[in-house]
């Protein structure tokens, strides 16, 4: 075997005889060792005669780079006029440069130019502009489904339904409970001063209350579930869209929408306000447990209060917001999913995408709320 | 020459869970052989391929691949071995965010110094020796055929002039021309380039045409081994239902009118 003679001695080389008409290729011609013969020979200085012979009775190994270049070298003196004939090849290095020569290989390919500022300005412009009508475009596809679903209740898949409210709701609210319990403390702990300093101790109700059930546990229950959930959307049916499960499912006459985007978007319609009260009363704790420990506000003047300091609307406002965002979510993130073509970059770049854009929506969507409460006066 | 064994595997045994997948199996492969590995599905051919590629731990056993002793070795001690295979996978497993050229071009840039011109150039040369056609280099896997999928993973795999060269299926999903472009391909390769080459398949055209050994597999053990008129006269159920289904008896008799 050729192949075994490979030992460090035995480098690539080059030598122009000088009678310039002999250039014995030596060593072996491998790929891990022709960086730099290729060097040698972009440098040499070629002899002047008419025509050259290639030696290459002591080359001790070739494979199909070393061909190539021994292929590509006797190519490019042609073009300046020397014919070079290769003598002295093995057998089998013959019939590997033969094999080369066969070869039809494709010209550099150039890679089209870059376009200028502008264009790339319109083109992401367009680009923005139509994802949104195709955003659009998805939410009202999905809105007919729904309804035909409400007309047909026994085509609504329940199994996925519960299994979503499961993965979706009830496995989200460890950190739910957590995070909202850590926000309500921290709220407290830091008005307590504040309030301290007018000797308004009891007003910690007020502040804790309205602003985990108003604002803060729909807003920040929505966001952990779109890093939860909303990108798993995204990933799952990206990857299906990878693996042509989203064409199978066509051709066996379910519609991916119905199968994939409704039982999340029900589930997560249903568990998202759910997770949303459960968020409020363990802000709430939170804020109580500090007002005891920092104001001396104990648990039952804090409910007491709590009752005075809240209207039922408040409560109400921030639970009403839960669905919306829901939807939200989930729409995005099955949205983004679809968006995915075939490369497993693109799953990465959509589940991203999924989030970011649907954390961003949330957050717009509770300034749009802010402003039609206060417009109402609830 | 050297006879050492290129691949020689001993008292393999592998289990998943309860499920055991090879029990003491043992094989060897020449220098500059085609040998094949068959069996029915499920019978732990991939996972044999695996093992060897050490992407897979066995229970017990020994496998030494250019005469090292491949079980146990770390990553790092592994890649000197590893620069000297070729693998194609049944898939594919083409990088999707990368255009076929730059799929083979990243091999060599990762383990050559050779300039980017000429990086460049080699990786062409592999796709045109694959036989894909010239605009195929600046494509990206997801817009290829599956056909053109293989050929350019084929085309990744002898990206480094491997020594030893892993097929999975290569044929696998193919139409019959490409199939039989594919039967060429891979013994002008062992011709040309003095590469010994292991594989895995189902296709029966492809191991009468190419296989200079073929091992069957089944209920963990090796069945059989030998050239395919040898395998064919022996008297195993499982061998002989294999070769002479109604698939198998077709091969084997355009094998005949060939010769």
């Amino acid at each position: 075997m050729e192949r075994a003679a490979q030992t460090d001695e035995n480098t690539a080389g080059l030598f122009i005889a000088t009678d310039g008409q002999t250039v014995r290729c030596t060593g072996a011609w491998i790929v891990q060792k022709i960086a730099r013969l290729e060097q040698q020979i972009n440098d040499a200085v070629w002899p002047d005669a008419n025509a050259l012979e290639f030696n290459c009775s002591e080359l001790i190994a070739l494979d199909t780079a070393g061909a190539w270049l021994l292929h590509r070298t006797a190519g490019k003196l042609e073009q300046f006029g020397h014919p070079v004939t290769i003598t002295g090849l093995r057998p089998e290095f013959e019939a590997l440069l033969q094999l080369i020569i066969s070869c039809k290989i494709a010209p550099e390919t150039t890679l089209p130019a870059r376009p200028d500022l502008l264009a790339r300005i319109g083109q992401s412009a367009w680009h923005t502009l139509s994802s949104m009508t195709d955003m659009l475009a998805f939410i009202g596809e999905t809105a007919i489904i729904l309804l035909h679903s409400t007309t047909q209740p026994h085509r609504i898949r329940w199994r996925p339904i519960l299994h979503n409210l499961q993965s979706a709701g009830f496995e989200a609210l460890p950190i739910v409970g957590l995070l909202s319990f850590l926000m309500g403390l921290v709220i407290a702990y830091q008005g307590a001063d504040q309030l301290q300093r007018f000797g308004a101790n009891i007003f910690i109700a007020d502040m804790v209350g309205l602003s985990m059930l108003r604002e803060l546990s729909p807003l920040l229950t929505a966001i952990i579930v779109a890093g939860r959930s909303g990108s798993a959307y995204a990933a799952q049916i990206g990857t299906m869209k990878v693996t042509e499960e989203i064409d199978a499912l066509r051709t066996i006459g379910i519609s991916p929408a119905e199968l994939l985007v409704l039982p999340k978007l029900i589930a997560l319609v249903i568990a998202l306000p759910l997770l949303t009260v459960y968020a409020d009363m363990a802000g709430l704790a939170g804020g109580m447990i500090m007002a005891r420990s920092k104001l001396d506000v104990s648990f039952d003047i804090f409910i007491n209060r709590l009752g005075d300091a809240i209207q039922l609307s408040s409560y109400l406002t921030g639970v009403a917001k839960a669905p919306v965002f829901a939807a939200i979510i989930a729409l995005v993130g099955c949205y983004q999913g679809f968006q995915v073509t075939g490369s497993a970059d693109s799953v990465g770049r959509q589940t991203t995408l999924s989030v970011v854009q649907a954390i961003f929506l949330v957050i717009l969507a509770d300034a749009l709320f802010s402003i039609v409460f206060n417009w109402l006066k609830i | 020459m050297n006879t050492a064994p290129v691949i020689d595997v001993r008292n393999l045994h592998t289990r998943f869970g309860n499920n055991v997948v090879h029990d003491n199996i043992s094989l060897s492969v020449q220098p500059g052989e085609i040998f094949a590995l068959v069996g029915g599905s499920g019978c732990g051919k991939s996972t044999l391929l695996r093992t060897i590629l050490l992407l897979q731990q066995p229970v017990s056993g020994s496998i030494r691949v250019f005469g090292q002793e491949v079980l146990g070795m770390s990553d790092e001690q592994a890649l000197p071995l590893r620069r000297r295979f070729g693998v194609m996978f049944e898939r594919g497993a083409l990088f999707s965010a990368l255009t076929v050229a730059e799929n083979v071009g990243m091999v060599l840039r990762e383990h050559t110094q050779l300039d980017a011109t000429l990086i460049d150039e080699v990786a062409r040369l592999k796709i045109a020796l694959t036989g894909l056609p010239a605009d195929s280099g600046g494509k990206y896997p997801s817009e290829l055929s599956g056909g053109m999928r293989k050929r350019a993973a084929l085309a990744r795999a002898i990206a480094l002039d491997p020594e030893l060269l892993f097929l999975d299926e290569p044929t696998a999903g193919l139409d019959p021309l490409s199939a039989a472009g594919i039967d060429d391909l891979v013994k002008r390769l062992r011709d040309a380039l003095g590469l010994t080459i292991m594989l895995v398949t189902h296709d029966l055209d492809l191991l009468w045409r190419v296989a200079d050994r073929v091992a069957v597999l089944g209920e963990g053990h090796i069945l059989g081994v030998g050239t395919m008129t040898e395998l064919s006269k022996m008297e195993h159920p499982i061998i002989r239902e294999y070769f002479y289904g109604p698939r198998g008896r077709a091969a084997s008799e355009q094998a005949w009118k060939r010769k």
